[in-house]
């Protein structure tokens, strides 16, 4: 049996809408941010949690949100830098113990793994799969 | 000394003028090729084109040499980062954010920005300040403006100050209704003495009211 948890999950583009709806299917008590309300309403109909239209860069926004209580939050907007102030507002005023970002510039990506933030970055990911096959493919060759 | 600006609007215009002014060697880093080319024909500051808070355009406006670093980008988000950049990864011992949320003035202190400033903030408490300054406020007018409250101050030299309320020759038909006091309110009786600054709830009729606060406050008010 596993736990639930209680997951906030900002930014309801395809990467937060996919998150948020498994987390819920999964039985997780999820929050999805968004401050645009046409991208909330495409959260498919199996999506059981709880959808707050507004601006995640204002800490009141995730204080409503109760943050303090939360066990996860996902920064997964498609701007680096909301995503890290997101991040960095859960870990350092609300104290959550999981924090994520996606970051899409690698070179972001060192500085705030260093300040605690656990940084995925979908470009490093996808190069490194692709070099993997790259790689596989010329050891292979005889 | 030098100091990047991260920007290209008045504000940073206007900023990097002053910088450039008192002898300090400006550098501006602005996403916009027009604003640009401006800042370059009217500054003698060091331009560079591009994204404020990419590390690589930072190290390539020479970040590691400048002694503060300005974000006075539109969003907060951009600012918080481009100054966390600047201070973790190329040590640059002061920053300074212009925040858009008064509340992230205490935020991104808490995120190690030296200095935040919120425009709306400043200006709200200058304004309140000047509000709190003035000698009569009226707060209500009740009956169809048979009966109006103001709220009135005692500033240094009118005639009220230091007298007894019993002593006061005020037109019947009015009422001094409470006294605030340093932020504490009190229901004035015969033998509350009144003092400097001291603000008062008056309720007057329309012609009782001038008299009222020239007792109060002497011939000027």
């Amino acid at each position: 049996m596993t736990t639930t948890r209680y997951v906030i999950v900002v930014g309801c583009g395809r990467l937060g809408a996919l998150l948020a709806t498994r987390l819920s299917q999964a039985g997780h008590s999820v929050v999805i941010i968004d401050y645009n309300e046409a991208k909330l309403a495409k959260l498919p109909a199996d999506f059981s949690g709880y959808r707050m239209q507004q601006d995640a860069t204002e800490a009141e926004t995730l204080r409503q949100a109760k943050a303090h209580r939360a066990d996860f939050v996902i920064a997964a907007t498609n701007n680096d830098n909301v995503n890290l102030m997101v991040a960095q507002i859960a870990k350092v005023i609300f104290n959550v113990p999981h924090v994520m970002a996606r970051v899409f510039n690698p070179a972001r990506e060192a500085i705030y793994r260093e300040l605690g933030i656990d940084v995925i970055c979908p470009t490093k990911l996808s190069a490194d799969l692709f070099l993997e096959v790259v790689h596989a493919t010329t050891s292979a060759r005889p | 000394m030098k100091v990047l600006l991260i920007g290209g609007d008045k504000t940073c215009y206007y900023l990097a003028r002053r910088f450039i002014a008192k002898g300090y060697h400006a550098v501006i880093i602005t996403r916009d090729a027009e604003q640009g080319r401006q800042l370059a024909r009217r500054l003698q500051a060091v331009v560079v084109l591009g994204d404020g808070t990419d590390p690589q355009i930072l190290d390539e406006a020479g970040v590691r040499q400048c002694a503060i670093v300005m974000a006075l980008l539109p969003h907060d988000h951009d600012n918080l980062v481009a100054c966390q950049l600047a201070k973790e990864m190329f040590a640059v011992p002061r920053t300074v954010a212009l925040v858009h949320d008064p509340e992230n003035v205490d935020v991104f202190r808490q995120l190690g920005v030296s200095v935040a400033v919120s425009v709306a903030g400043l200006l709200g408490q200058v304004i309140e300040e000047q509000i709190g300054y003035e000698e009569i406020i009226n707060l209500a007018e009740l009956a169809h403006g048979q009966l109006s409250i103001n709220e009135i101050s005692l500033l240094n030299g009118a005639p009220a100050i230091g007298q007894y309320l019993r002593d006061l020759r005020l037109p019947d038909q009015s009422l001094i209704a409470a006294v605030i006091r340093d932020n504490r309110a009190l229901i004035p009786r015969g033998d509350t003495r009144l003092q400097v600054n001291d603000h008062l709830l008056l309720v007057t009729r329309p012609d009782t009211h001038s008299e009222v606060l020239r007792v109060l406050m002497g011939d000027e008010a």
